[in-house]
């Protein structure tokens, strides 16, 4: 199976990154478990961030974007992780979804984390990040991780798991999702497809 | 093959710290240009239609009619007509008209446009765009194929009796190409008729136009009308040349980095190693646009886009000198070397009025 972790994290290293290897590690392990394995890539937006700009400017995306939009479709679950930036998801996270055809993530299981420099963000999550990939009409799985600062420093208390116990309790929702859905058939001839779609076409 | 340019008919600034010309300059350019095309021995003026500023051909039969009545050789076309939004009744009219006054110099490309707003200006709903293409096309066709025309539909109000003149010339209707850069829906629609099939390229990678280029093909074998190879493919470019090859790039730089559509966005390099653009010598416009052939087979129309982005009138006057003398003698003879006999030419008046005079055995 295929996990495709989206970071759009700015700074190298960022804790962006870091929260979704350790994402990508408990998808891992959780789907190890099950006999089944994994492989990861990552797409890290930064790196990506000139090419996003240039495909909203011209329509079509340049081969290194191309080849993550494609990493990103091909994927049997997704977990993606952005900082918050002015009370929701960053601007470079939301140009990478505009730029990705809109019927793709349509059933994707998909886990969705963001980082934030206190926890007082947590809910840009709920109210922003989870609202974004319903209307896309993923699969989003019930717990999502927010990594505030201190949590990189800190344990759980009587009210609340720490961070690692958040981690493991997203990457088996995530893992139980990815299982169950069918796989994805290989990749079908573009124009076969299309085709394909033309099929109720009439113009007599 | 022919070759020839198409023109959006912008009005934009010259970046370069140049005037913007007036909306009178830029009709006028736009007619220079056509006869410049066919005094070095182009085939084909193509004019877009718009229906907004900073654009001013919202009328071209009006304009065609003109370089129709100042020329002798050129086919006069468009890029593109709006089959959604305009009355195909008006087109069918409009069109037989101009074919009479240019004896025949005529044939048009559908598309559907690409400004939003134009639909609800001409009433129409954006998001039935396809149903309006198809629908109102099925409508041009028997305007222009059938003397008296009974119709009814969802578009526009029933037709009794009704009868479009003038009738097409020698009762020949127009050669129609389809265009399209992301639909494969429009694809579907030339082929099935068994229209020609232009893709405007020149702001897209390759490996898409290849992939809607074999679409058509193969949806063109499928309907009935031959092989694949005989369908009708019509290609964009866009070029700016001077002898030697950086300073067509020195001098075309400030325009791509201001040019509307694609300006401000990935740099000339990337741009020219992405899409069908091509700014250097004319050689490497030779070797770019007889690459095209790999891309989507052997094809039969060119069109080149000469004149947007503010560049000034005597700089495309050139181009076109240039284009005329050096490439497009060069691309006739090398587009001709290895190519099929039984390859088709793009239909014209002359081959659809004698293809009908032969008697069916």
């Amino acid at each position: 199976m295929r996990l495709t972790v989206v970071s759009a994290g700015l700074s190298t290293p960022s804790s962006t990154r870091l929260l979704g290897d350790r994402l990508a590690q408990s998808v891992t392990d959780e789907l190890a478990a099950r006999d089944h394995l994994l492989s990861t890539e990552v797409v890290e937006l930064r790196e990506l961030a000139g090419d996003i700009a240039s495909h909203l400017v011209t329509g079509f995306p340049p081969p290194r974007l191309s080849a993550a939009i494609d990493t990103v479709t091909n994927a049997d679950g997704l977990a993606v992780v952005t900082p918050v930036f002015a009370a929701s998801y960053s601007g470079l996270f939301k140009s990478f979804f505009d730029v990705i055809d809109p019927d793709v993530l349509t059933g994707k299981p998909v886990l969705i984390a963001a980082t934030g420099g206190t926890a007082r963000h947590s809910l840009v999550l709920e109210h922003a990040v989870r609202p974004l990939f319903a209307y896309l009409r993923a699969v989003v799985v019930p717990t999502a991780v927010f990594a505030a600062s201190e949590d990189w420093g800190s344990g759980g208390d009587a009210y609340t798991d720490a961070l690692p116990g958040r981690v493991r309790r997203a990457g088996a929702e995530l893992a139980a999702l990815m299982e169950t859905r069918p796989a994805g058939g290989g990749p079908e001839d573009d124009v076969a497809a299309l085709e394909r779609g033309l099929a109720d076409l009439r113009f007599d | 093959m022919q070759f020839g340019v198409f023109t959006v008919g912008d009005v934009t600034p010259d970046p370069t710290g140049g005037r913007t010309p007036t909306e009178r300059e830029r009709i006028k350019a736009m007619v220079a240009i056509a006869l410049k095309a066919e005094e070095v021995g182009l085939d084909v003026f193509a004019t877009g239609e718009h229906h907004n500023p900073p654009f001013v051909p919202s009328s071209p039969t009006t304009m065609l009619g003109y370089i129709a009545a100042r020329t002798e050789h050129l086919i006069l076309s468009t890029a593109t007509t709006l089959i959604t939004t305009n009355d195909p009744v008006k087109i069918a009219e409009d069109y037989a008209m101009l074919q009479h006054l240019a004896d025949g110099r005529v044939d048009v490309m559908l598309g559907r446009g690409n400004t939003g707003p134009v639909y609800p200006w001409f009433g129409k709903d954006i998001r039935r765009g396809i149903d309006l293409a198809k629908e109102n096309y099925a409508l041009l066709r028997r305007l222009w194929r059938e003397d008296v025309v009974d119709w009814e539909g969802t578009f526009r109000t029933p037709l009794q009796a009704f009868t479009s003149t003038p009738r097409p010339l020698d009762g020949v209707p127009p050669f129609v190409w389809h265009g399209s850069i992301r639909s494969p829906e429009i694809a579907e629609q030339a082929a099935f008729y068994g229209d020609g099939f232009f893709h405007n390229n020149i702001f897209w990678p390759a490996d898409h136009t290849r992939r809607m280029v074999q679409l058509y093909r193969r949806r063109y074998a499928h309907h009935g009308h031959g092989r694949p190879e005989d369908a009708v493919v019509g290609l964009g470019g866009q070029v700016f040349m001077r002898k030697n090859s950086q300073d067509a790039v020195r001098e075309f730089r400030p325009y791509f980095d201001n040019a509307p559509v694609y300006g401000h966005g990935p740099s000339l390099e990337d741009f020219t190693e992405q899409t069908p653009l091509t700014v250097g010598s004319p050689q490497q416009v030779i070797e770019r646009t007889l690459a095209f052939r790999e891309t989507v087979g052997d094809y039969q129309r060119q069109l080149f886009l000469m004149d947007h982005a503010g560049l000034p009138l005597k700089t495309v006057l050139e181009q076109l000198d240039i284009l005329g003398e050096e490439v497009v003698p060069v691309l006739r003879k090398e587009f001709a070397r290895g190519r099929p006999s039984d390859v088709p030419d793009a239909p014209t008046h002359a081959s659809l009025r004698a293809a009908r005079e032969v008697p069916v055995p």
